[in-house]
């Protein structure tokens, strides 16, 4: 029988719930692993269990400074979709795409996969045309996406104001159905039960305080529990990606650090069933099983590690979120929260060897980390098994910066709080 | 007289009636009713259903801490969910109903979910519904399926989508001192700040201002505490300088002491004031800040504790001394600390017959034993309650002998009939606003409370938020805090007097009582405390894994009841003490609020709209006005019948027949003036300018510092210092910043001054073989024939009376002219050209011919400019000056700008002459069932007039080298598939012969 | 979050725009050093603590000023114009 069924349900309830073993052990540090992975956030957890999984490589440690998906797993608004412009991201977004469609098999964990899509709401002509050209890159690589004329989106989202006089009415939207949300949470636990049962030790309140060193090689890591060595050193911890880079003498990166909110309303009985976008500014709703809107916009815009954010951000969301809801005004905001996003030059990440001899470094997620967490697990146990990426994440490297080979979804060049 | 309602209750008028319908039954209360007291009073019970279970709840709070008591409040058409009862002040008319419940509260189908108990236990939905591997329920299927059933399940109330036709608005506010809370300390440190001369504003989230003092029925300075506050805020509405917000909640404490709060102005109100918003956001920035914010008080946890009946002691002393009403006629008490022993006390002297008390505590003080003899109670210390019973109300409960120092329970259990049982966990601090600030809170293990730590920003904290439980401590904390924050030295004269009920502020180490049953720890949530046993055994033990894990704290109460109880119990489990299992960090808000309030005045009016000085002529006219960003502009000039495309199709022919002219007002001016402004542009644009003519205008280009293409516009040089710059009309902003930055960073030397013209100045392009005759028959005081007025060249006269600057220049292709002149004069001179166009056959214009007319010029715009094309791939290297270094220079030829597969811009002919789409893409091989291979996309494209054909310009890897070739659109959103042939951008006159002249 | 303008006082974030890291230095126009082109338009300190950078009072008097602020508490230590004349150039410690 599965660790995790409706009949162990059944047979665990009638012994009172008493047999459920943890999900993860709490061992303590060896001295030495093949394979070391700073952060146990999603992307550390998922790389963890890709590495034991797909390579065999299961003398692994992933060391997290906080409790298990303290990051950004556990911070974001749980969007997962594939619609992206340039081949780059399609293609790799996509991979993940298909990923998530099998995790909760996978992991014998229901991540809560919910494909209820995700709908680009456009105002104006030349924007519909412009995602026209998005849809069909995604139509041309083989990715789910389709154009939805204003009375079609009316039908999806009743609540939604599409009437002529708004300030900027819905002539269209681009929609990809296959696009949804997960439970944001169950990801990190799933991740790091599967890679637990395989021999991966998951070493929680280990903060890394420096690397060793054998001249330029990284050999090994200190912790706040002890110096630990390893042959490979992976580092996966957007949002800190400056700080701990800096440990290994690498003062400067193609990244800065903002602080992005995030927002939930009290629970309400089903409202959207989808995920929505405006186009006119920056804002995307989604509602939680639990009955929740979980929203967001956009960063800050100014370099953070506070995980706090201020109310000018808040003022816009809200502002953006009645454009598109008049009847929410009477809602009302539970929760707010702030968490750190690598953002990037060209807002596309980094999945890639080195910068030093026996490192290899995961980062620049943006605001868009989450739903890559599988495919990024994937792809960065494959370039630390084999010793060179995937294709799916070759053009992910971190010199492309330098030649000019920019991966800019947006268009908005080296300022990254624009991306 | 309602059956509950008794002689106490200073905060209700009896004198005045009010009449609402709770789940459509009419009822009636006083003023000064909240639903909550109003319906107690009715002896109404049960007020809602739980979230997971179902299970039948009352009233555990009589504040904004309340997690059981939910409802929506219906205002005709509009909804407001989820407000809790008792911060429902009622009025005549106010219509209430119950939520998440089906067919009705009491008979709730969705309560079957009670017999799943066992199952549904914590994080039960992780291991299930994930469905089989194969079949049409593999993959996500079959979650989905469930899932649909699981969001009707969950949900408390409903939104609606009827527009909320209520104002909201912001204020802004700034004050010396703000004091967050008016209970005894709040006051106190208002009364001291404002003697002090500081501005002071006190918020208190209750209508009425006093706080603890409002129900306590203690004595202060000789007289009843509640007419104690009453004075007291009599007092500080004396002062000039002091605010008092009632019904406000300081709900988010925010960087640079800026604090946010929100005032429920007309929620009470059966029909708003006029003009009267429903709620007002402040934004208020403190010098400092005095936290009097009090403490909430906590439930145990022991089986049943959920019963409708079972409330917080303090809550039925509020509604007994402040609401009169007396929530039981059979009272218990059941605590682990002695200020509960005051509550019961409280109720006997309302009426109720107190039957017993049991505390935990094997022993009393003499004084709270003496307290509690005058309750007449039975009083069993060393007992603990280990259930209750009773269905949709409290019929009585069971108790055991209970030993502290082991949690165990011995004896035979003894059953008494209560209707109402009260509750006392102890109290904890209401730290959440110095939490938000940034700082970690302390635990104390003697008050079994976090307590709020050392300041990271400038508060001072007061009263029970310190753990200061008594009166006395309250008054002297909050004038000392008030003197400190309003930076007094006085010496203060004696402190009020106080006489109030004795007792130890530290309650026992006991917050569960482990007998069989379920036990709730966060009610509204239905997590129990097995849940939180079951999350320890799978780990899930520090407090934000137990929090996500469990989801208790989640719900709307956000855990200000639950948070301690829960993680005391997970301490146990681990056999540690609490402060191991961590800290929960609060984040803004305090307590929900309402979206509306946030966007304010921006609800219904999100962005400011940009109009052109002649826009009202363009509406008045028939133009079809297009919104651009937040711009407006004409698209088109439709006759009645036509359809868009033939009224574009009529403009631009009759401009290229005979003469057109179009608003370009919203194009970007920037003044660029100084002695170095030549030196500075040559640096900002690709090309030379510094070698520009006075009098003259120039294309130019701009790139980014990566070498990417940026802008593109003319600029035009009035004088040796003097330039006028045009750009984009989407990046005029963006433009302006650019240059504001290299001026000021980069280059502080160069002696140049930049001032955006944008709205100062209003501009009309006039086009057309006809244009110049036009012209001539308008402008005086300058020819404008081709000497005068050269291409490229600038002229200034006027047309009728109106100073005028004209460049002959041209993006239609025809022979052209910009007219610009005073935004105040742009109908005016847009009329007299309208007019003098008349005869000749002018016609006005819109952005879809211009963008047909620029579409056979291969023009670039934005679409082509688009943040990842250079120069090059537009064919604007010409442009590229090699003499000089300019922004952008030193990276343009990296290896990835300069690859051969990069998207280069081409023109496009449809040959199977149907439209073609903007963003199709071009493939070499058509394959409409898997459309791949795409080689690029279509930017812009129209219905050629001039050449008879659907054409589009398009950015094609390789492209310049294609031209001549066949390739395909491919559009599979559109289902559009078709042949086309590549050819150069420039369709029309490529050799520029008709805009020379 | 206030700023403190040295023209116009205390101003509330909402009025400046982020122009980033203050750091960076910006080769001469002609230089054919590629590595300080890149450095300059590429790479950022990002420390986690006191960051120097520049801000723009865009929605006030459109001075851009060289901030000191800490990334960790988004307290502000010094404001002061970028443009050189107006003062003293601030720079930070080491690392660039």
């Amino acid at each position: 029988m599965a660790e995790y069924s409706a009949l162990s349900l059944l047979a665990n309830a009638l012994k009172g719930n008493k047999d459920w073993k943890p999900a993860w052990r709490k061992p303590d540090p060896k001295a030495s692993y093949d394979v070391i992975i700073i952060g146990g956030g999603g992307h550390g957890l998922s790389t963890a269990y890709y590495l034991a999984k797909e390579h065999g490589i299961t003398n692994v440690a992933v060391l997290e400074k906080g409790w298990l998906g303290s990051g950004n797993v556990g911070r974001n608004t749980t969007a997962v979709r594939s619609n992206y412009l340039l081949p780059a991201n399609t293609r790799f977004y996509e991979h993940s795409m298909k990923m998530w469609e099998g995790l909760s098999h996978e992991l014998n964990y229901n991540v809560m996969f919910s494909q209820r899509g995700c709908l680009n709401l456009a105002h104006t002509p030349a924007q519909f045309d412009d995602y026209a050209r998005r849809g069909n890159a995604m139509r041309h690589l083989g990715v789910d996406a389709e154009l939805m004329t204003p009375a079609e989106i009316k039908r999806l989202i009743p609540a939604l104001d599409i009437s002529s006089n708004a300030r900027f009415p819905v002539v269209g939207g681009l929609m990809q159905r296959r696009a949804g949300t997960a439970r944001h949470d169950a990801v990190a636990w799933g991740y790091a039960r599967g890679a637990d049962r395989r021999g991966v030790d998951i070493i929680e309140n280990c903060e890394v305080t420096g690397f060793l060193r054998d001249g330029d090689r990284v050999t090994g890591v200190t912790t706040s529990r002890g110096d630990i060595r390893a042959k490979k050193v992976a580092v996966a911890v957007a949002g800190s990606t400056g700080r701990v880079m800096q440990l290994a003498g690498v003062d400067t990166m193609p990244i800065e650090s903002h602080v992005l909110q995030a927002f939930v309303t009290e629970s309400l009985k089903p409202f959207i069933d989808t995920v929505v976008t405006f186009g006119m500014g920056h804002f995307y709703m989604s509602q939680s099983d639990k009955g929740g809107l979980v929203y967001g916009g956009d960063i800050d815009g100014y370099n953070s590690y506070a995980q706090r954010g201020n109310l000018p951000i808040v003022d816009e969301v809200m502002s953006e979120m009645l454009a598109l809801f008049p009847g929410l005004a009477r809602v009302r905001m539970l929760r707010s929260w702030g968490g750190v996003c690598d953002m990037s030059m060209d807002g596309s990440p980094i999945i890639t060897m080195g910068p030093l001899p026996g490192m290899y470094l995961n980062c620049g997620w943006c605001y868009g980390g989450f739903k890559a967490t599988p495919a990024s697990g994937w792809c960065f146990a494959w370039t630390i098994a084999k010793d060179q990426p995937h294709d799916f994440n070759a053009p992910f490297t971190l010199d492309r910066f330098h030649r000019g080979l920019v991966i800019d979804d947006k268009g908005q060049g080296a300022n990254p709080r624009l991306h | 007289m309602s059956p509950r309602r008794i002689e106490t209750g200073n905060r209700i008028d009896r004198l005045k009636t009010i009449r609402f319908t709770f789940d459509g039954a009419a009822y009636t209360g006083h003023a000064g009713d909240t639903l909550a007291s109003a319906l107690l009073a009715n002896g109404v019970t049960l007020f809602g259903r739980s979230f997971k279970y179902h299970r039948p709840r009352g009233l555990l709070s009589a504040g904004v801490e309340e997690p059981n008591a939910l409802v929506t409040v219906l205002r005709g058409d509009v909804r407001e969910p989820n407000i809790a009862a008792t911060m429902v002040e009622i009025h005549d008319g106010l219509v209430a109903i119950s939520q998440n419940r089906f067919p009705s509260l009491s008979w709730d189908i969705n309560a079957v979910n009670q017999l799943g108990g066992k199952i549904l236990s914590a994080g039960f939905y992780y291991k299930t519904f994930m469905g089989p591997v194969i079949g049409p329920f593999k993959g996500t299927r079959f979650w989905m399926f469930c899932e649909h059933f699981i969001r009707r399940a969950a949900g408390l109330g409903r939104a609606g989508s009827a527009a909320d036709p209520a104002r909201y608005e912001r204020m802004n506010a700034f004050c010396d001192v703000l004091v967050v809370g008016s209970g005894p300390a709040g006051l106190m440190a208002a009364k001291a700040a404002a003697d002090q001369g500081a501005r002071v504003i006190l918020a208190e989230l209750d209508p009425r201002f006093g706080g603890s003092a409002n129900w306590s029925d203690e004595t202060i300075d000789g007289l009843p505490s509640a007419d104690w506050a009453r004075r007291a805020v009599k007092q500080l509405e004396g002062h000039d300088n002091v605010r008092l917000l009632p019904r406000t909640t300081v709900w988010g404490y925010y960087d640079n002491n800026t604090l946010a709060a929100l005032e429920r102005v007309s929620d009470h109100k059966e029909n708003p004031g006029k003009g009267e918003p429903l709620h007002r956001y402040w934004a208020i920035r403190a010098g400092s800040v005095v936290l009097a914010t009090g403490a909430f008080e906590r439930p145990l946890v022991f089986p049943g504790n959920d019963r409708p009946g079972v409330m917080l002691a303090h809550a039925a002393e509020r509604y007994a001394n402040e609401f009169g009403v007396l929530p039981g006629d059979k009272v218990a008490l059941f605590t682990n600390n002695d200020s509960a022993y005051r509550s019961a006390l409280a109720l006997k002297k309302a009426g109720a017959q107190i039957v017993a008390i049991a505390d935990v505590r094997p022993e009393l003080s003499g004084d709270v034993r003496k307290l509690a003899e005058e309750t007449e109670a039975e009083i069993l210390t060393g007992h603990a309650v280990i259930a209750t019973e009773g269905g949709r109300a409290l019929t009585g409960l069971k108790l055991q002998r209970f030993d502290m120092a082991n949690g165990g329970l011995t004896g035979d259990a003894r059953s008494i009939h209560a209707d109402c049982l009260l509750m006392s966990g102890g109290w904890s601090p209401t730290i959440h606003l110095a939490s938000q600030a940034g700082a970690r809170a302390e635990w104390s293990p003697a008050r079994q409370a976090f307590l709020p730590p050392q300041p990271t920003q400038k508060w001072i904290g007061a009263g029970a938020f310190t753990g200061s439980f008594s009166t006395a401590e309250a008054i002297a904390e909050g004038r000392a805090a008030g003197l400190a924050a309003a930076g007094g030295s006085s010496t203060p004269t004696a402190l009020p007097s106080v006489e109030a009920a004795p007792g130890d502020p530290d309650p026992a180490p006991v917050f569960e009582i482990r007998a069989k049953g379920k036990s709730f720890v966060d009610f509204q949530h239905d997590v129990t405390a097995e849940d939180v046993r079951l999350a320890h055994r799978e780990g899930f033990v520090s407090v934000e894994h137990l929090k996500r894990y469990t989801t208790l704290g989640m719900a709307t109460d956000q855990g200000k009841s639950s948070n301690v109880p829960g993680l005391s119990i997970m301490a146990e489990a681990l056999g540690k003490p609490i402060p191991e299992v961590g800290t929960t960090r609060f984040r803004p808000p305090f307590a929900p609020v309402s979206i509306g309030s946030l966007a304010a005045e921006r609800f219904g009016d999100l962005k400011p709209e940009r109009l052109t000085p002649m826009h009202d002529w363009h509406v008045d006219n028939g133009a079809t006005m297009y919104s651009a960003g937040l711009w407006y502009r004409p698209m088109i000039y439709g006759l009645s019948g036509e359809t868009i495309e033939q009224a574009y199709v009529r403009e631009a022919r009759a401009t290229r027949e005979t003469a057109g002219i179009v608003d370009v007002s919203t194009l970007g001016k920037i003044a660029i003036q100084g002695p170095d402004a030549a030196e500075f542009l040559d640096r900002v644009y690709t090309n030379m300018f510094s070698t520009l003519a006075v009098g003259k205008a120039r294309y130019g280009l701009m790139l980014r510092e990566d070498g990417f293409a940026f802008d593109d516009g003319t600029t035009w040089r009035l004088g040796e210092q003097d330039f006028l710059m045009t750009t984009t009309t989407a990046n005029a902003g963006k433009v302006m910043q650019h240059l504001e930055y290299f001026l000021d960073v980069i280059w502080p030397e160069l002696k140049v001054h930049v001032t955006s013209v944008t709205d100062q100045w209003a501009g009309a392009a006039i086009g057309g073989p006809k244009a110049r005759q036009i012209l001539a028959a308008s402008v005086t005081g300058t020819a404008v024939d081709n000497v005068t007025l050269p291409f490229m060249g600038i002229v200034r006269g006027e047309i009728s009376g109106v100073p005028v600057m004209i460049c002959r220049l041209s993006f239609s292709g025809e022979m052209a002219f910009e007219v610009y002149c005073g935004a105040g004069y742009g109908t005016h001179v847009w009329e007299t050209l309208v007019a003098a166009g008349k005869p000749f056959g002018l016609v006005t214009y819109g952005l879809e011919a211009l963008g047909t007319m620029r579409i056979e010029k291969g023009h670039v715009t934005g679409a082509e400019i688009d943040g990842r094309t250079t120069a090059r791939d537009l064919h604007l290297d010409w442009m590229l000056s090699k003499k000089k270094p300019f922004i952008g220079s030193a990276m343009m030829d990296r290896e990835g700008l300069v690859s051969s597969d990069r998207l280069e811009l081409v023109g496009l002919m449809a040959l199977d002459n149907r439209p073609l789409n903007g963003g199709a893409h071009i493939v070499e091989e058509l394959d409409e069932a898997n459309p791949h291979g795409s080689i690029g996309h279509i930017t812009a494209c129209c219905y050629s007039p001039a050449l008879g054909k659907h054409i589009a310009l398009a950015l094609v890897k390789g492209g310049k080298a294609r031209h001549g070739t066949r390739a395909h659109v491919s559009d599979p959103l559109r289902n559009r598939f078709g042949p086309v042939e590549i050819v150069s951008n420039h369709f029309y006159d490529p050799d520029g012969s008709r805009m020379h002249g | 979050m206030l700023i403190t303008c040295p023209y116009c006082g205390p101003r509330d974030v909402i009025e400046f725009t982020y122009q980033g890291d203050g750091n960076r230095e910006r080769p001469e126009p002609a230089s054919q050093n590629f590595e300080a082109w890149n450095a300059y338009v590429y790479d950022r300190l990002n420390p986690a603590g006191d960051h120097n950078e520049i801000w723009q009072h865009s929605g006030g008097c459109r001075s851009h000023l060289r901030v000191v602020r800490n990334t960790l508490t988004h307290e502000i230590s010094s404001v002061a114009f970028a443009r050189g004349d107006h003062g003293p150039r601030r720079k930070m410690e080491g690392k660039s």
